[in-house]
């Protein structure tokens, strides 16, 4: 009986350290791609390029972490805002029956494929962007509003935890001081919840940056810097994504290289999430 | 067989039809590019490898067999005034010389340009047909990885050019002339137009029994007359009904 | 500076805060209602039952539907294991420690790993170290490691969630903890389980970074385990890009949104179910 137990405890113990093991294996393998070329064109030449031709030798990838940022950024500036409201709306204002509808669909919202959001980007907003604004539409600014919907249940639903988090005692004595429910939720609640809001942003970065296929759809993909929100760009993982198929020898470790780039961004991410505010996010 | 993605549509329809009419181990096929096809044939992952471009110096140690040819045609929206370009103002644009149509006879307007992604094939023929040595696309073009979402751009941006397969052209958009010549299936076969490239079927060495029987299908007179029909050059001439 | 009422203020913050979340939900609602308005009508069984002819220009999608199912299959048999026993490691083997804390960094970090790294780490590792090639397993693998962290987590909820009491009574009753486990705590935590099971089922089908560069694309029924084969959402994402076949790209997402719509559903259902049971 002893035995069977130990052994059902060792077994289940290699069981829970599969997560790790894979992560490891996962960085492992990136990395032993990615990383001889990176060494090989010198680090800096890598990351400061403004070159890409990788069929000519070319590996410089500024160009796609500048539009990473750009697009990462625009998408935050979208959901941010939206998300917290969204979220201080479900705890704080919606009657229950309206919380009991919207919650739900915001689940929905995180489960349509990417691909369905890049293919509505290309026939709805692309055009939008380019009759009305000017530019090729396919743009930063297409990419950061498809991303900026796409990071939204994200942001939402940690920040909702963060602000149920926040004891009822908080609230219920700033209105026993004659605040109004709006002066609570600013004054008191919101600074009460930063830390799990915080982390619901970089949460949020880290969805947006490693958006893969809708963001391909949209963003044009021109291996620039951009210079404005009209501007076409690429990011690190379309740059993966749309070479990836057609690459062989150097071409395909130029590809790894990136992704060894953007799962560094990634992890630092997560990190910052994981280790400085200490607390677990629910499931996406 | 795996390879071009420009020559899966076409290796498909064929592989299907040699599957109706032979008994026998299945004919699959796998995209992945032209480069990925040559390097499938040479580590013998496939037995038939596709390319939609020439060989270079360095891969060697394949068989080619000349499936079709293709001509890659320039497109503009149809509402476009402009039908004709040059072979110099067509390496402008891409290069980032020209930016705007009333540079090169057009109404007032930036241009915008699509590309294909770096290892494409098509790019590959266009760089070597267009660009020449010197000039390279300049960084600033939209970057696609099929024809058909080119061809979607440029269909609905008045202000794009892309350049496609010629089968792949449809009434969205307008096919321009290149030095003065149309493309169509007519100036291409007779080498008016100047823009083609070879599918190209590789086998490493002799093609097994396999790979041969199909090979020998790809140029029967009903398949060049199939290649015909989906808007590539034969290379065979005979079945091809007169007129297409 | 003249400071608004704070009856005023809070009224607009209101109206701004419900506009917000109607803003979400009319992205929503809008999205939905495109690719059904446009998709419905191509659905026909026919549709969903015959083979693509010509790269899926004409014909049906029904091997793509077979390929989304094998490779999801494939990731829950290998997911679903790993996932209970590790929830169950954490919840019921372990007390809040060093061990524990790196477990859960290790799922939190790859729960945040973007789908085209798993992509690129299936390709390198499935299909090119393994030999495993361009296939079904290597699909299927790479998701399997791409939802662990979901089954973990909801699982490891799940079971925490299940009252002290239910052990209590079990051990006094005489049972070892691995009984105490397989016999009370996971039939009670199990519609929560199956909560998470059935949402990483909807993450797999609606990936498609991850398994374009591990199944490939081919378009034949997967016939082993070792074929390539194509899923609903690469099929989709080759139409609308190609432009092959717009009414049936419109056709396919319309099928992938149906079933994300009943698999976000029966998640729902279970989870009410479950927390009315337990609380």
């Amino acid at each position: 009986m002893k035995t069977k137990e130990w052994l059902i405890e060792k077994t289940l113990l290699l069981m829970a350290l599969s997560a790790v093991a894979m992560l490891a294996l996962i960085a492992i393998f990136v990395f032993i791609e990615g990383t001889p070329i990176m060494a090989r064109e010198g680090l800096g030449h890598f990351l400061l390029g403004r070159k890409w031709a990788p069929t000519k030798g070319s590996f410089g990838i500024f160009p796609m972490i500048v539009g990473s940022v750009w697009v990462t950024i625009g998408a935050l500036v979208i959901a941010g805002p939206l998300g917290l409201a969204c979220a201080v709306f479900l705890v704080e204002i919606a009657p229950r029956k309206v919380a009991d509808i919207v919650r739900p669909a915001i689940q929905l919202l995180a489960g349509i494929p990417s691909v369905v959001y890049g293919f509505v980007g290309i026939v709805v907003l692309v055009p939008l962007i380019r009759e009305h604004l000017g530019g090729p539409g396919l743009s930063v600014l297409a990419a950061s509003i498809i991303l900026g919907v796409m990071v939204l249940p994200t942001v939402i639903s940690i920040s909702q935890d963060a602000l149920e988090a926040v004891p009822r005692t908080y609230k219920e004595g700033a209105l026993a001081l004659g605040c109004t429910h709006w002066q609570a939720i600013t004054r008191v609640i919101l600074p009460a919840a930063r830390p799990g809001i915080t982390v619901a942003i970089v949460l949020g970065l880290g969805r947006a940056i490693g958006e893969t296929m809708a963001v391909i759809m949209v963003v044009g993909n021109a291996v620039k810097v951009p210079a404005g929100l009209l501007d076409p760009a690429r990011t690190l993982t379309s740059n993966i994504a749309l070479e990836m198929a057609y690459a062989g020898g150097d071409h395909r470790e130029a590809l790894f290289a990136t992704g060894v780039v953007l799962f560094m961004f990634i992890m630092l991410l997560n990190s910052l999430a994981a280790l400085r505010f200490g607390r677990r996010r629910p499931s996406p | 067989m795996a390879g071009s993605t420009s020559i899966q549509p076409i290796a498909e329809l064929l592989a299907d039809r040699y599957m109706a009419q032979h008994a026998g181990p299945a004919v699959e096929v796998q995209g992945g590019g032209s480069s990925a096809g040559i390097r499938a044939a040479l580590s013998g992952a496939a037995e038939i490898g596709m390319s939609s471009r020439q060989l270079k110096p360095e891969e060697t140690g394949l068989k080619e067999y000349l499936m079709a040819r293709d001509a890659i045609a320039l497109i503009v929206h149809p509402g476009n005034p402009v039908r004709s370009l040059t072979k110099e103002q067509v390496r402008g644009i891409f290069s980032g010389r020209v930016q705007r149509w009333e540079a090169v006879g057009g109404r007032s307007g930036a241009i915008t340009f699509i590309t294909r992604e770096e290892g494409s094939g098509t790019r590959g023929a266009f760089e070597e047909l267009v660009m020449g040595k010197e000039t390279e696309i300049a960084p600033d073009g939209i970057v696609q990885d099929s024809t058909g979402a080119a061809r979607a751009i440029v269909a609905t941006d008045p202000d794009a050019i892309a350049y496609i397969s010629l089968g792949m052209v449809t009434p969205e958009v307008a096919a321009i002339a290149l030095d003065g010549v149309q493309p169509t299936h007519e100036s291409a076969t007779d080498g008016t137009y100047a823009l083609t490239r070879p599918f190209l079927l590789l086998t490493k060495g002799e093609p097994t029994p396999k790979a041969r029987a199909f090979l020998d299908f790809v140029v029967t007179p009903e398949s060049q007359a199939t290649i015909a029909e989906e808007g590539y050059i034969p290379v065979k001439p005979a079945g091809r009904g007169s007129g297409a | 500076m003249k400071r608004l009422n704070p009856e005023v203020t809070q009224r607009i913050a209101t109206v701004c805060l419900w506009a917000a979340a109607g803003l979400a939900l009319s992205v929503l609602a809008y999205i939905i209602i495109l690719v059904l308005a446009k998709g419905l009508p191509v659905l026909t069984p026919h549709f969903l039952l015959a083979s693509p002819e010509r790269m899926g220009r004409a014909g049906g999608i029904f091997p793509t539907i077979v390929g989304s199912l094998a490779l999801t299959l494939v990731a829950l048999v290998v997911a679903t294991p790993l996932g209970v026993g590790t929830a169950v490691y954490l919840t019921e083997y372990t007390q809040p420690g060093r061990l524990a804390a790196v477990i859960r960094f290790g799922v939190d970090c790859l729960a945040g790993v973007p789908s085209i790294i798993f992509g690129l780490f299936g390709f390198i590792f499935f299909v090119i170290r393994l030999g495993m090639g361009w296939s079904v397993l290597s699909g299927g693998l790479t998701l399997a490691v791409m939802i662990l962290p979901t089954i973990i987590r909801t699982a490891e909820e799940a079971i925490r969630a299940v009252p002290g009491s239910y052990r209590e009574a079990s051990f006094s009753a005489g049972a070892t903890s691995w009984q105490t486990i397989t016999r009370v705590v996971l039939p009670a935590a199990l519609p929560g389980v199956v909560t998470g099971i059935v949402l990483a089922i909807g993450r797999s089908i609606g990936e498609t970074a991850a398994v374009i560069f591990t199944a490939g694309t081919a378009l034949r029924l997967p016939t082993s385990l070792f074929a390539s084969s194509r899923t609903m959402a690469v099929h989709f994402y080759i139409l609308a890009r190609e432009g092959l076949s717009m009414p049936r790209a419109y056709g396919t997402a319309a099928v992938l949104i149906i079933l994300i719509l009943l698999i976000n559903t029966a998640a729902n259902a279970l989870m009410v179910r479950f927390r009315a049971r337990t609380q």
